[in-house]
C-alpha cells in the first residue's frame, strides 16, 4: 500500500481565495504558479473560492476574473496540470467552462453538495469529452452517512471521473468519521478516493493522514493551510508527515516549505487561526466560507457570531446560501429587541 | 387511448389542451388545469407507463398515452394548446412538430425556442405566436422585480439572482438541465430588463423539512431610492399575486455593502408537490395564466 504514490492536489490559489475575500492579484497567481511548478505539484487548482462563475455580489467578487487568473497561471505551468473548479448552478458550460478550456485548463474539479451528485453529470461529461483529468467533489460530506456518500460517489464514477474527493467543507469531521467514510468509498469504488480537510477542530492533518491510512490516494491541500475559515490541510506539513510514515508524494519538500514561507505567508492578510468563529462553525457543521460573512453580519446587527453559526447549523444551510446569514442575524437581533414596539426591518438599513 | 364523448366536447366551453411530460411539472399542471374555467386536459402524454403522474391522470379520468409527442401527431385537432414539460433536448424535437400541427405551444423547459414570457410583463405580446417559453422558475420569480428596479434606476449595470430551491422539488429534468437552467435564467434577465450584465445562481438545498423557494436579488446601485423602489416593487408583487398567491417579499429592498438586496419567497399551492415547491408552482402558474389568456381569446371568437 505504501508504495502507492499519494496524489497531492494544490488548491492554494482556489481555497486561499476565500481567505482574502477573493482578492488574489495577478502577481500573486504568477509568483505562486511559477514556484508550484518547481515543486513537482501534479495539479494546481486556480480561481475564485467557489469556482468558475462564482464571482458575485452574493459570494464576493474576485479582484481578477476567472479567465485572467487561469491564463496567468498557465504561462508558468509545464508539467503541472492547470485545473479549474466548478459548482453546477454557479458556472455554466457556455459562459465559464469553454473560456476556461480556451485558457488552457487540463484538469477540472466538479463539486456539488454531497446529496446532489446528479447535478454534476453535464459538466463532468463535458470535461471528460474534452480530455480533462476530472475529479468529482462531494461538499459538506459530514452531513450524510458513509453509505449515502457511496451512492453519490458512484454516480460521479458513472459519469467518468478519475476520482472522488470527500470535502470536509465545515471542518467538522472527527478521525473516526474519516475512517468510516473513506474506507466505505475505497471498497465500493474502482476509482481513486480523496479527502479535502479543513482545520476548524484542529484535525486537518490527522484527518488527511487517517484518510490515506484507510486507502485514500488523493489529498486536496493548500500551502500553509491558506484557505477558508480555519484553513485547510497544510500541504508541506502533510507531505512531511506522509514521508516520515513512508508514503510517497514525489514532491520537493524543501521547496514546499520555502513557498509557504516566502510566498504564501505574504498572501495572508490576517493570521489564520482557530478562533471562536472558526471553532464554533466547525462545531455547528457550517461551511467555513461563511466566516467573513457571519462576522460582518454579527457586527452589523450586534449579535454573537457563535449564535449565528449555531442557528445556521440548525437550519442545515448549505454552501451558496450566504444570503441566509443576513436573515439569521436579523432574526436573532429581532428576538433580542422584540420589546421595542416599533421595530422594523427597514430601520436596520 | 380513451376517447371523450363528442357530446361533452360540444357542450363544453373549454379549450382542449394536452401535456407532454408526466413528471413533477406535468402532473402539477394537470391538477391546475382541473381548476381552470377555460381549459380542459384532453391528453396527458409521457413515456413511462408506471409514472406517478400517469396513475394520477387515470384516476382523474383524463386520457393518457405513453407515446409522448406521437399521440398528438396521430390525433390531429385533439388539442389547441400543448404544455411541454419534458426537457430542453426533447423540446427541440417537439417544437417543430407542434408548430406544423398548428398547436399553441407553452414550453416549460429551458430550451428557449419560442418567445420568453413573463405574464406580468409581456403576456399580450405572446398571444399571436406559436411557441412561448416560460423561462425558468427563478426567472419567473425575479424578472418582474428586476425590471422594476431598472425602471427606477435605469443606469444599473449589474444584477444577479440567487434561487434556492429544495432538493425534493428538483426533479430529474431540472437536474439534467441545470446548465441550461442557469444560462437561460441569466440570459432572460438581460433580455427583459435591458441590463448588460446579469448572473444567475441556483442552489439545491437538501435541508429537511424542505425549504420554501427563496430568491435573492442583488443589484449594484450606489444610492438607491428605497421609497420609490418599495412602491414599485409592491405594485409588481400585487400583480404577480393574482396568478401566484404564495408570492411575497420577505426582506427589503434594503441597501447594504453597496448592494441593493431584495429577497422573496414563493409558497406553492400544494397541488402535486407540497407547498415548499414554490418553484414548481410559479412556473406552472405562469404557464396556466398564459394558456388561459389564449383560451379566452379563442372562446370569444
Amino acid at each position: 500500500m505504501k508504495n502507492k504514490e499519494i496524489l497531492i492536489i494544490d488548491s492554494t490559489l482556489r481555497d486561499g481565495s476565500h481567505a482574502v475575500h477573493h482578492q488574489l492579484t495577478v502577481k500573486q497567481v504568477a509568483d505562486y504558479s511559477m514556484a508550484a511548478e518547481k515543486t513537482g505539484i501534479k495539479i494546481l487548482v486556480v480561481g475564485h473560492g467557489n469556482g468558475l462563475g462564482a464571482s458575485s455580489l452574493h459570494l464576493g467578487q474576485s479582484a481578477v476574473g476567472d479567465t485572467e487568473m487561469l491564463t496567468t497561471a498557465k504561462k508558468y505551468l509545464k508539467s503541472t496540470k492547470l485545473s479549474a473548479f466548478l459548482i453546477p448552478g454557479f458556472g455554466t458550460i457556455k459562459d465559464n467552462l469553454k473560456p476556461a478550456l480556451d485558457a488552457g485548463i487540463t484538469a477540472l474539479m466538479v463539486a456539488s453538495h454531497c446529496t446532489e451528485a446528479n447535478v454534476t453529470r453535464q459538466h463532468i461529461e463535458f470535461a471528460v469529452k474534452n480530455n480533462l483529468e476530472t475529479y468529482g467533489i462531494l461538499m459538506m460530506s459530514h452531513m450524510i452517512s458513509a453509505s449515502e456518500l457511496l451512492t453519490q460517489a458512484k454516480l460521479m464514477e458513472s459519469y467518468g471521473v478519475n476520482g472522488v474527493i470527500l470535502m470536509d467543507s465545515a471542518g467538522a469531521y472527527l478521525t473516526s468519521d474519516v475512517r468510516r467514510k473513506i474506507s466505505t468509498l475505497v471498497s465500493g469504488l474502482k476509482i481513486g478516493v480523496g479527502f479535502h480537510a479543513h482545520n476548524n477542530l484542529g484535525l486537518a492533518i490527522a484527518n488527511s493522514v487517517t484518510a490515506v491510512e484507510n486507502g485514500a490516494t488523493i489529498l486536496d491541500t493548500t500551502s500553509r493551510g491558506f484557505g477558508a475559515g480555519a484553513g485547510n490541510c497544510q500541504m508541506e506539513v502533510v507531505v512531511a508527515v506522509l514521508e516520515k510514515m513512508g508514503y510517497q508524494t514525489n514532491l520537493d519538500l524543501y521547496r514546499l516549505m520555502d513557498i509557504s514561507e516566502e510566498i504564501v505567508s505574504h498572501f495572508m492578510t490576517h493570521s489564520q487561526e482557530i478562533n471562536k468563529m472558526t471553532l464554533s462553525s466547525g462545531l455547528a457543521g457550517v461551511f467555513s466560507g461563511f466566516a467573513p460573512h457571519a462576522q460582518k453580519a454579527a457586527e452589523k446587527y450586534g449579535v454573537d457570531v457563535r449564535d449565528i453559526f449555531m442557528e445556521l447549523g440548525k437550519r442545515s444551510i448549505v454552501a451558496g446560501q450566504e444570503d441566509a446569514i443576513i436573515d439569521v442575524a436579523m432574526n436573532l437581533k429581532q428576538k433580542k429587541s422584540s420589546s421595542e414596539e416599533n421595530f422594523q426591518i427597514e430601520s436596520l438599513t | 387511448m380513451k376517447k371523450p364523448s363528442k357530446q361533452k366536447t360540444k357542450k363544453s366551453k373549454k379549450i382542449p389542451v394536452g401535456i407532454i411530460g408526466t413528471g413533477n411539472i406535468g402532473t402539477d399542471l394537470l391538477l391546475k388545469i382541473g381548476r381552470s374555467k377555460v381549459l380542459e386536459c384532453k391528453m396527458f402524454a409521457g413515456v413511462r407507463a408506471d409514472s406517478e403522474g400517469i396513475k394520477r391522470a387515470i384516476e382523474m379520468g383524463i386520457p393518457t398515452s405513453i407515446e409522448s409527442i406521437e399521440v398528438f401527431k396521430k390525433n390531429k385537432g385533439l388539442v389547441d394548446i400543448v404544455f411541454d414539460a419534458t426537457s430542453a433536448s426533447a423540446h427541440k424535437i417537439h417544437a417543430p412538430i407542434l408548430k406544423k400541427l398548428g398547436i399553441f405551444t407553452i414550453d416549460l423547459t429551458p430550451a428557449k425556442i419560442g418567445r420568453m414570457c413573463v405574464p406580468q410583463i409581456n403576456l399580450q405580446s405572446c398571444m399571436n405566436i406559436d411557441n412561448v417559453n416560460m423561462i425558468t422558475c427563478g426567472g419567473q420569480a425575479t424578472i418582474p422585480i428586476i425590471a422594476e428596479i431598472l425602471k427606477v434606476h435605469p443606469k444599473t449595470k449589474y444584477v444577479e439572482v440567487v434561487s434556492s430551491i429544495s432538493s425534493k422539488s428538483a426533479g430529474m429534468a431540472t437536474r439534467d438541465n441545470i446548465d441550461e437552467y442557469t444560462q437561460t435564467t441569466a440570459e432572460s434577465i438581460r433580455e427583459f430588463s435591458g441590463i448588460k450584465s446579469a448572473k444567475a445562481i441556483i442552489i439545491l438545498n437538501p435541508a429537511e423539512p424542505p425549504i420554501l423557494m427563496n430568491n435573492t436579488i442583488y443589484a449594484l446601485i450606489e444610492k438607491p431610492d428605497l421609497k420609490k423602489l418599495k412602491q414599485g416593487i409592491n405594485r409588481v408583487v400585487s400583480e404577480i399575486k393574482k396568478y401566484v398567491p404564495g408570492y411575497e417579499i420577505i426582506l427589503g429592498p434594503i441597501h447594504e455593502n453597496n448592494r441593493l438586496v431584495v429577497m422573496m419567497r414563493v409558497r406553492g399551492r400544494g397541488d402535486f408537490l407540497p407547498e415548499y415547491a414554490g418553484n414548481l408552482d410559479i412556473i406552472n402558474a405562469a404557464a396556466i395564466v398564459t394558456a388561459e389568456e389564449y383560451a379566452k381569446k379563442k372562446l370569444r371568437h
